[in-house]
């Protein structure tokens, strides 16, 4: 076991590498990258109103990342979070389309069938591996593409999810708009606002590490994933285990797109073709970063998504956003 | 009903070989590759960056000489360059082989398209190479003998594969290292180096197959050119049972299925969009659904080795 501050010191290290990478290919295409530093720091803090964006695309990132460390400590590898998102945030928006009910408990459902959405997709990959023996990594994989066309269609058709009056546009592919007290309500402080979803992420991660680290579900999840004969023995039932991780982590994947829908930070509360943005993947990566330590993915999560918003003052250098993100998770791999 | 008249139109249609053998080739290339890495025990994700590199390096290599050979070759260096990347992080540093691949494909799916909008290289399908009497057979002798000539690199890649790998010592070391790396370590096998070098393999190979996709095929590079064909290849590694002949059916198998996409609608069968492009992705999972549990992988398939007690 390495020591904290080695820890500390070689993410430094791997930072600065990676920043260093990123300076060279910014001058190597000729643009300055002294420039490129301020717009990115514009974007992503000083400007007005950044930082509650900054925040805003962290959440889903965050609750992804949440759900692929629960996933990783029992051994499994799960990669279909983009796709388990957009379940999840179909699910959600069919909720929200049809629950009956007043504001708040349309939320609570919403936000229950985002996860519900995600662990249901997750649990198919997790059924499949421990039924079949299907390795679980290319089942996520390609689940991804499957949940994209299966929302594609469910757009395309009124009974499922699109809007049917689709008013702006001429058949545009959209999902109904939440109403506006089914909707996550945003806080505003500083001239900047974020939605609710933000404490939301905040106690999620606080729980779920309280849960890994001291709870006995936690203990199972960990002893199956360390050494499964050792379960055997103390009768912890791998499967049972590895299905519940399994779930769990397409769950906080749905989980996450719900709350995209909810808070409005993306598309408008509506569900829209390609609604993830990608963000399923840098989770993936803020959790892999992040090293099975929960409580490391808020500075990562915040990191990655000051880079996000941060990239979108960016247009004119012509940085490919995807060079910073995945330096920096390839150095600390 | 109409289904069985479909695959039977399917099935007596030239064109739709010709279609099918089209997709499965870019598939044998990277499939034959990725099959030797993974029989020295690496689950190689990152194949697709390979592809995709290999495909963008042929586009440059066309753009710059005109000429196809050069274009191929630059793509088997790229492609090769990727695997180095994921070689020595993997079995040198001992990072993860899936948070490596994972992190590969998307670095590389950004390097090429920024790099594609920096150069914008031009490059067009090459011409064909028709085998005079083999192309005349009923059926089947247009879609493998009538292709652009850089698919005839098959007839070359795949037996010199198996030769590579059944019959030679370093492939045998290979297998053994995929087999049980501890016993190939203490009988004085470097486990690492061969893995390493069987990504390399992979590397090259999967580099050809996107220079072929490019050069043989679509013409004209584009950041979404491989669209997940890198994990279907990946998967019909497994579907063969780690097998040359079995790997090579798979990637047929869904070859074909790829290419309903564009022969179905060909014959004037309407379908559903959406289905047809994730049918490959359905087939796939279903295939290993059935013969996930009937074939046996290499003993240390996707464990890292480390010397030492563990």
């Amino acid at each position: 076991m390495r020591r904290r501050s080695e820890i500390v010191f070689l993410y430094a290290c791997s930072t600065f590498v990676a920043l260093l990478l990123s300076a060279i290919i910014v001058e190597a295409v000729g643009a300055n990258w002294a420039d490129v530093w301020n717009a990115l720091l514009d974007g992503s803090l000083r400007k007005p109103g950044r930082w509650g964006k900054t925040l805003g695309s962290a959440v889903p990132m965050a609750m992804v990342a949440v759900g692929t460390i629960i996933s990783t400590k029992v051994g499994l590898i799960n990669i279909g979070q983009e796709g388990q998102m957009l379940v999840g945030a179909a699910f959600a928006a069919y909720v929200g389309a049809h629950a009956p009910g007043s504001g708040p408990v349309v939320i609570c459902l919403i936000i229950i069938g985002g996860f519900v959405g995600g662990a249901f997709w997750s649990g198919l990959a997790g059924a499949l591996r421990y039924w079949r023996n299907v390795p679980e990594v290319l089942t996520t994989l390609l689940l991804v593409t499957v949940a994209a066309n299966l929302v594609g269609y469910g757009l395309k058709n009124t009974w499922l999810l699109l809007d049917p009056d689709a008013a702006f546009g001429n058949r545009a592919l959209v999902g109904r708009q939440l109403d506006p007290d089914s909707r996550l309500p945003r806080i505003e402080i500083f001239g900047n606002n974020f939605s609710l979803s933000v404490i939301l992420a905040l106690l999620i991660i606080i729980f779920t590490t309280w849960v890994l680290s001291q709870t006995i579900i936690g203990f199972k999840l960990n002893v199956v994933g360390e050494n499964r004969r050792v379960g055997q023995r103390f009768g912890i039932s791998e499967v049972k285990q590895g299905l519940t991780a399994m779930c769990a982590s397409g769950g906080f994947a749905g989980l996450a797109g719900a709350m995209m829908l909810a808070s409005g930070d993306f598309a408008k509360y509506r569900l829209v073709t390609g609604f993830t943005v990608n963000l399923g993947w840098t989770g993936l990566l803020v959790a892999l970063v992040a090293r099975e330590k929960v409580m490391a993915i808020i500075p990562v999560a915040l990191i990655f998504a000051g880079l996000r918003t941060g990239s979108s003052f960016l247009a004119a250098t012509g940085v490919e956003r995807r060079v910073t993100d995945v330096v920096q998770g390839k150095k600390s791999s | 009903m109409g289904f069985f008249e479909a695959i039977w139109d399917v099935l007596s249609t030239e064109t739709a070989y010709t279609a099918a053998t089209r997709f499965a080739a870019v598939l044998v290339f990277a499939a034959v590759g990725e099959w030797v890495a993974e029989r020295s025990g690496t689950l190689n994700i990152s194949i697709e960056a390979m592809i995709l590199t290999g495909a963008f390096a042929g586009a440059m290599g066309y753009h710059w000489t005109e000429n196809a050979l050069v274009g191929i070759i630059m793509g088997m260096i790229a492609g090769l360059l990727v695997s180095l990347v994921q070689a020595q992080m993997s079995h040198r540093l001992t990072a993860d082989q899936f948070v490596v691949g994972l992190t590969l494909n998307i670095l590389f799916l950004g390097v090429t398209s920024f790099l594609y909008a920096e150069w914008k290289p031009s490059s067009k399908v090459v011409s064909k190479l028709e085998i005079p009497i083999l192309k005349e057979i009923p059926l089947i002798g247009d879609a493998l003998f009538g292709q652009p000539w850089p698919f005839l690199l098959l007839y070359l890649l795949v037996p010199f594969t198996w030769w590579l790998v059944y019959r030679t010592r370093w492939g045998l070391e290979v297998r053994a290292v995929g087999e049980n790396p501890q016993a190939a370590d203490v009988s004085g096998i470097d486990v690492n180096k061969r893995r390493r070098e069987s990504i390399y393999y992979a590397g090259l190979c999967s580099g050809m197959g996107g220079a072929y996709l490019l050069l043989g095929q679509v013409g004209r590079f584009d950041d979404g050119i491989v669209a997940g064909r890198g994990f279907i290849a990946l998967v019909a590694v497994i579907f063969g049972g780690w097998t040359l002949r079995g790997t090579i059916l798979g990637c047929l198998l869904f070859g074909s299925v790829l290419s309903f996409r564009l022969t179905l609608p060909g014959l004037g069968y309407q379908l559903n969009s959406e289905l047809m492009s994730s049918l490959p992705f359905l087939v796939t999972i279903i295939a290993m659904t059935a013969f996930a549990r009937r074939v046996r992988p290499p003993g240390s398939l996707a464990r890292p080795f480390v010397r030492g007690l563990k």
